[in-house]
């Protein structure tokens, strides 16, 4: 089923009227509102007024990430802050997290785009959607239970983690849709394997994946052994959470609902638009939020847009899977991790010299990141127990900075390869599941 | 003789747990004509600490320090120790009855005239109470220098 279909069937001409009417309401806003909107905007001499078409978009300023960190936690609001009902957070490329705010408008629109994905993924109000998303700051676990909710789901707001109850709740309530990363798909298969927890005890008939990259054999991988359909489901804090864009049963890519948010290719050296079909930066802009409608945010990730009209009747287009970063952003256990946050973390313990390496390897199905220190004459005892709390003291910083857990192990000096005296920071040696 | 003279020093080294670096440590010693004495290695399941007592102490440090080790020196005590049943639980009962607490320890190779000889390693805050103690005890404690010489 299409959850809504006025706006997601909607003609492609008629929707790009729309978008315009709701990029210079957004401008004209962010100008009244956001002064740092306001001197972009001054910069690039354009006024709401001159957003005639979805041409004059090419315009606009850029946000980057680093933007979110200047203005930091709130400049890029559009309301006061005491108008919002919620935020969350994302990683930010060195300590401080990225914020969003959302107004209970926000949340409802929020709820809506969930539900178009839940909608994609085959879902109806009488599914019971087990939401093994992450609950907190990230938007996975609130996002989805909304979107849920809002369909008229039976949600299981089960979180991450405990995978054997996680089996025992599917089998005793029933549920049907599974929502979590493709690689905690893979664990659970694993760890029911493991327990011989036989799988068709479990009645899933669809699979919501997301917040990490993954692959086409992933996907076969994780139906064949849960017995469901996967979709893929895309978004990012910056620009709601999750319900940017999801895959439709016909499974060509992403339909972004850019009724809300507009897509754009960029190359990312230039920062020029791309043509229609070409691989290049994923940009988007907000143009209903209230809250935190960021325009033209530069994501960073790789992908192509598609504007043919799908199979499944939806008009919106699709984007290609994400194919890689233009950053050296990393995705671990769906955690967005910059290795600078990590060096701003190590440079902060006295003992710790910044010779340092992130070793990223995938044990069974969970990825697993190891920091390597190499000694330093100020680190060295001749006392195991001491470089042990070296180690735990370094493993402990990393953790409660980054939020996830990650193993840290003291190396030899000059062992981590340099390269024209610059070292080499991270080994990626997880393998296509 | 202050306890300063009286230390051995031992010369540590931290290893990653992988194949050769042993070898790599006592090559670089070998080829600097430095003879190894005692030793003992320290390990986890990441690293360990390689502990050695060697015939110049100062230029091993300075030699595996050129070939890019982390290589500290920490002084111990060498203790002859009568080579016969009970002799180092004797020693260690002596310790004990003051609360000394014993790093680490290992032994030396050779004997000296029936005794063996065994490192210690204290904290550096009950080092003079544990040499009186010794002392008291009629426990010899061989110096550094005649240590290298063994």
């Amino acid at each position: 089923m299409i959850w809504d279909p006025f706006y997601e069937c909607m003609d492609p001409e008629q929707r790009a009227e729309l978008q315009v009417r709701r990029l210079r309401e957004t401008v004209a806003r962010l100008n009244v509102n956001v002064p740092w909107y306001r001197d972009r905007f001054a910069e690039k001499g354009i006024a709401p007024e001159d957003i005639r078409s979805l041409d004059d978009l090419q315009h606009l300023p850029f946000t980057t990430k680093d933007d979110l960190r200047d203005t930091y936690p709130f400049g890029l609001f559009a309301v006061p802050p005491e108008e919002c009902v919620r935020i969350h957070a994302s990683s930010g490329t060195t300590g401080k997290p990225v914020i969003a705010g959302y107004t209970p408008e926000d949340i409802s629109i929020w709820a809506e785009t969930i539900a178009r994905t839940i909608a994609c993924g085959g879902g109806t109000s009488h599914d019971v959607l087990h939401n093994a998303y992450g609950y907190g700051l990230f938007t996975g676990g609130l996002g989805l239970h909304y979107g849920g909710e809002r369909m008229g789901c039976l949600v299981v707001p089960v979180s991450g983690g405990n995978t054997e109850r996680q089996l025992m709740l599917m089998e005793d309530l029933g549920s049907s849709i599974l929502c979590c990363t493709p690689s905690y798909a893979l664990t659970i298969v694993d760890q029911a394997e493991e327990m011989g927890f036989d799988l068709s005890r479990i009645d899933l008939k669809s699979g919501l994946f997301g917040a990490e990259p993954w692959s086409e054999g992933a996907r076969e991988s994780i139906e064949e052994r849960l017995g469901l359909s996967a979709h893929d489901i895309y978004g990012l804090t910056e620009i709601i959470g999750p319900g940017v864009s999801a895959e439709c049963e016909a499974k060509g890519g992403l339909h972004v609902f850019d009724d809300h948010f507009i897509p754009e290719i960029i190359d990312p050296d230039t920062g020029q638009q791309l043509p229609p079909g070409e691989r290049g930066e994923l940009v988007f802009t907000c143009i209903t939020k209230r809250a935190f409608p960021l325009i033209r945010f530069r994501t960073r990730d790789i992908s192509r847009l598609d504007y043919e009209l799908c199979e499944c009747g939806r008009t919106q287009p699709r984007m290609e899977r994400i194919t890689g970063r233009t950053d050296d952003m990393l995705i671990i256990r769906g955690m967005n991790v910059f290795p600078s946050q990590i060096e701003e973390v190590l440079l902060k313990i006295e003992e710790v010299e910044p010779h340092y390496q992130l070793v990223l390897t995938r044990e069974g199905r969970l990825d697993n990141l190891e920091v390597q220190v190499e000694v330093s004459p100020s680190m060295f005892s001749d006392e195991v127990r001491k470089l042990e709390a070296i180690e735990e003291k370094i493993r402990e910083r990393l953790s409660s900075a980054i939020g996830i857990r990650m193993d840290v192990k003291l190396v030899e000096p000059k062992t981590i390869e340099r390269f024209a005296g610059k070292a080499k920071r991270v080994v990626d040696k997880r393998e296509e599941a | 003789m202050t306890s300063g003279d009286i230390l051995a020093k031992q010369v540590s080294v931290f290893l990653e747990n992988k194949s050769g670096r042993l070898a790599e440590v006592c090559q670089t010693l070998g080829a600097h004509d430095i003879n190894i004495r005692a030793l003992c290695i320290a390990d986890t399941s990441d690293f360990g600490i390689l502990r050695l007592i060697v015939d110049d102490p100062d230029a091993a440090v300075d030699v595996l320090q050129s070939e890019g080790f982390s290589v500290g020196s920490t002084g111990v005590l060498a203790l002859r120790i009568p080579d016969r049943p009970g002799g180092l639980g004797e020693v260690l009962e002596h310790l004990q009855a003051e609360e000394i607490n014993v790093e680490y320890m290992y032994a030396f190779f050779i004997t000296i005239a029936g005794d063996a000889v065994v490192l210690f390693k204290v904290a550096d805050s009950v080092l003079d109470t544990t040499l009186g103690l010794l002392e008291e005890a009629g426990i010899t404690v061989i110096p550094g220098q005649e240590v290298y010489e063994l």
